[in-house]
């Protein structure tokens, strides 16, 4: 069957669930645990990635050279990866990253927004990294659109595109849809990562292996944006069970999720709660879960409401502007709401 | 009002969205008379609004403006790598550049706040749109109590960036952080850009989030901002406060929209205006300027 190179991402997209407070310990940690278990690359850094500690996205409590020293300094076989998106970090972060010992670097950009990576897929070349085309919200463009974009970070030197389903929106057939049209598009290997909003995250994780997906990408007890991403542990033995070839084993990954479990107790961990359920449902971007129930408690609005609102706005990443201004639209609009 | 009233030689050069808008507001203004708009792509839907337009329209890019007889100004709204070759070209034909890529070979000017720094200049460096809509704003607390940081988000509706800005994120985002601190004032500035796909496409925004020190009178800084936002509206008609200054702990957040005039993109391209204006606005002190001598 298959051969899959499994890429954890509890150490970055798992920030968006811990408001961005993952500190250098927690990702030394983890990211030994991780590297001990067989995981092949560990993502570390600030839920938006390189340079995404801000006032708007939320602070994080080091520097991305603190975080990302935290990981380089604890594994010994696994790569570190970091994600960039274009317009947050700058090239003298991935050169910083690189300096650092960092193996992969993922330039990510909304999904039909591919050539705004060109500069930064061709400075990480450069710089020498394993360096990935990372397109988001693949589910809220088509299959033939998904194949254009794919193509275009083929030809500015990414050396595998990832399709991230970042609303756990998409069922298995429409995941395996995807796949399919951008295999037929490149030449370079295909990841997914999907999101478990609508309880499907395993299911479309195998049926994109079924197309031809190589890259597989999730986060220990399901740690990520919204209803979390898959659960690594949980993927790695179903990856198994299909009879597909993952280095890591399940035993030690069973413990990486333990070790961090503890870690960051008495945090909860990511269950499908009736607003992930509904942004899954209404493709909203799952990393706007904490902003939009904080933002509903403090300007007083339903949460249901907000998200359906934002779904309507097709608010992508980084607008958490939004979430605060539809929020007090919402309250003004119905004052007895509390 | 004989020789004084002579309208201001001018040229486009890149007819790409931001070329293609300044002409039309280049159009309605009496101070300027459009010599050409020239670009690099003969199939170009700005060379060919430009004919239409009955300009003069060359794909010959920086030799067709070298050649023009009568250019005292040129418009530069092709890329920060290639302004940085036209800025010498430019230089040595002893025509003012006002330059709207991030190139930034020339002084840094926001006309609400150092329109002071054309004087003497045969180059001055528009920013980016972010900086225009935002840096007024950040100097506008600056000049009330000190900023320590200053944090711009600009979201731009995905219809409105063509390819050249799409290869120059990195320029962008460099020089916007750079004006935020030389220009409005902050200690340390961060500048991050949005593309939005949405459809119908957003309005462009921007989010100013300005720290200050605990003490600072946030009544004073409420009224300076009130008072920018007003001066760039004379300008910028479409620049409207959508969040209210107002702080959150060791900070003050501002929304900024910017409605387009729609002269070429629709109205939503706020960032196509916004620094077109100020180029407008910094090529009338040209004209002042030589009216002045």
């Amino acid at each position: 069957m298959a051969e899959v190179t499994f890429v954890d991402v509890t150490l970055r997209d798992g920030n968006h669930t811990y408001s961005h407070q993952l500190t250098p310990h927690i990702i030394g940690e983890t990211a030994k645990a991780l590297d001990a278990a067989g995981v092949d690359i560990i993502e570390v850094g600030h839920g938006d990635g390189l340079g995404g500690s801000c006032v708007h996205v939320g602070r994080a409590p080091a520097t991305d050279e603190e975080l990302l020293k935290a990981a380089t300094s604890s594994v010994k076989n696994a790569k570190v990866a970091i994600l960039v998106v274009p317009g947050f970090g700058v090239f003298a972060d991935l050169a910083m990253a690189a300096d650092l010992g960092v193996g992969v670097a993922r330039v990510a950009t909304h999904c039909t927004e591919a050539d705004t990576t060109e500069q930064y897929i061709g400075k990480c070349r450069d710089l020498g990294l394993f360096t990935v085309g990372y397109l988001i919200s693949v589910g809220m463009t088509t299959p033939e659109r998904l194949a254009e974009e794919a193509r275009k970070m083929e030809t500015y030197g990414a050396q595998y595109v990832n399709l991230a389903e970042s609303q756990g929106h998409l069922t298995p057939q429409e995941v395996a849809a995807s796949v399919r049209a951008v295999r037929s598009a490149v030449d370079i290997p295909v990841g997914f990562h999907p999101h478990n909003n609508l309880g499907l995250a395993i299911g479309n994780i195998l049926a994109a292996v079924d197309e031809g997906a190589s890259y597989i990408d999730g986060s220990l007890k399901g740690f990520g944006g919204g209803a979390g991403n898959a659960q690594t542990e949980v993927a790695i033995a179903a990856l198994k069970r299909a009879g597909h070839k993952v280095n890591a084993d399940v035993f030690g990954i069973m413990d990486a999720a333990g070790v961090f479990a503890d870690l960051v107790a008495p945090h909860p961990m990511p269950v499908i709660d009736n607003n992930s359920l509904l942004m899954g449902y209404a493709n909203v971007y799952g990393g706007y879960i904490h902003p939009i129930t904080r933002a509903a408690k403090e300007y007083g609005c339903d949460a249901r409401e907000l998200v359906l609102r934002l779904g309507e706005r097709k608010v992508v990443a980084a607008q958490e502007d939004v979430v605060i201004e539809e929020a007090k639209k919402l309250a003004a609009k119905n004052p007895s709401v509390a | 009002m004989a020789t004084a009233s002579e309208p201001l030689g001018v040229a486009v050069l890149g007819s790409g969205n931001i070329g293609t808008d300044l002409m039309y507001k280049i159009q309605r203004d009496p101070r300027f008379e459009l010599r050409l708009v020239a670009g690099i792509d003969p199939k170009s839907e700005g060379l060919a609004r430009a004919r239409e337009l009955g300009y003069a329209a060359s794909s010959e890019g920086i030799d067709a403006v070298l050649e023009e007889d009568g250019v005292e100004v040129v418009f530069d709204a092709t890329s920060a790598k290639a302004h940085a070759v036209h800025a010498n070209y430019l230089a040595k034909a002893g025509k003012m550049a006002i330059d709207l890529t991030p190139a930034k070979v020339g002084p840094s000017v926001v006309p609400s706040v150092n329109m002071d720094r054309c004087r003497d200049q045969n180059n001055v460096n528009l920013i980016s749109c972010a900086a225009q809509a935002t840096v007024p704003i950040v100097h506008a607390v600056s000049r009330v109590t000190p900023v320590y940081y200053a944090e711009i988000v600009a979201t731009v509706s995905s219809s409105s960036i063509g390819p050249g800005t799409r290869q120059n994120i990195e320029e962008f985002t460099q020089t916007t952080q750079r004006a935020l601190e030389d220009v409005g004032g902050a200690e340390r500035g961060k500048a991050l850009v949005v593309i939005n796909p949405a459809d119908p496409p957003i309005i462009m925004r921007n989010t100013v989030y300005t720290v200050i020190g605990e003490d600072a009178d946030d009544a004073a800084i409420e009224e300076s901002i009130f008072a920018m936002a007003e001066q760039v509206q004379n300008y910028v008609p479409g620049y409207t406060l959508t969040v209210e200054p107002f702080r959150r702990k060791d900070h003050f957040m501002i929304g900024i929209e910017v409605t387009g005039a729609g002269d070429y993109l629709p109205s939503y391209a706020g960032n196509l205006d916004i620094i077109n204006a100020a180029a407008v606005a910094v090529a009338g002190e040209y004209t002042e300027r030589a009216k002045g001598v």
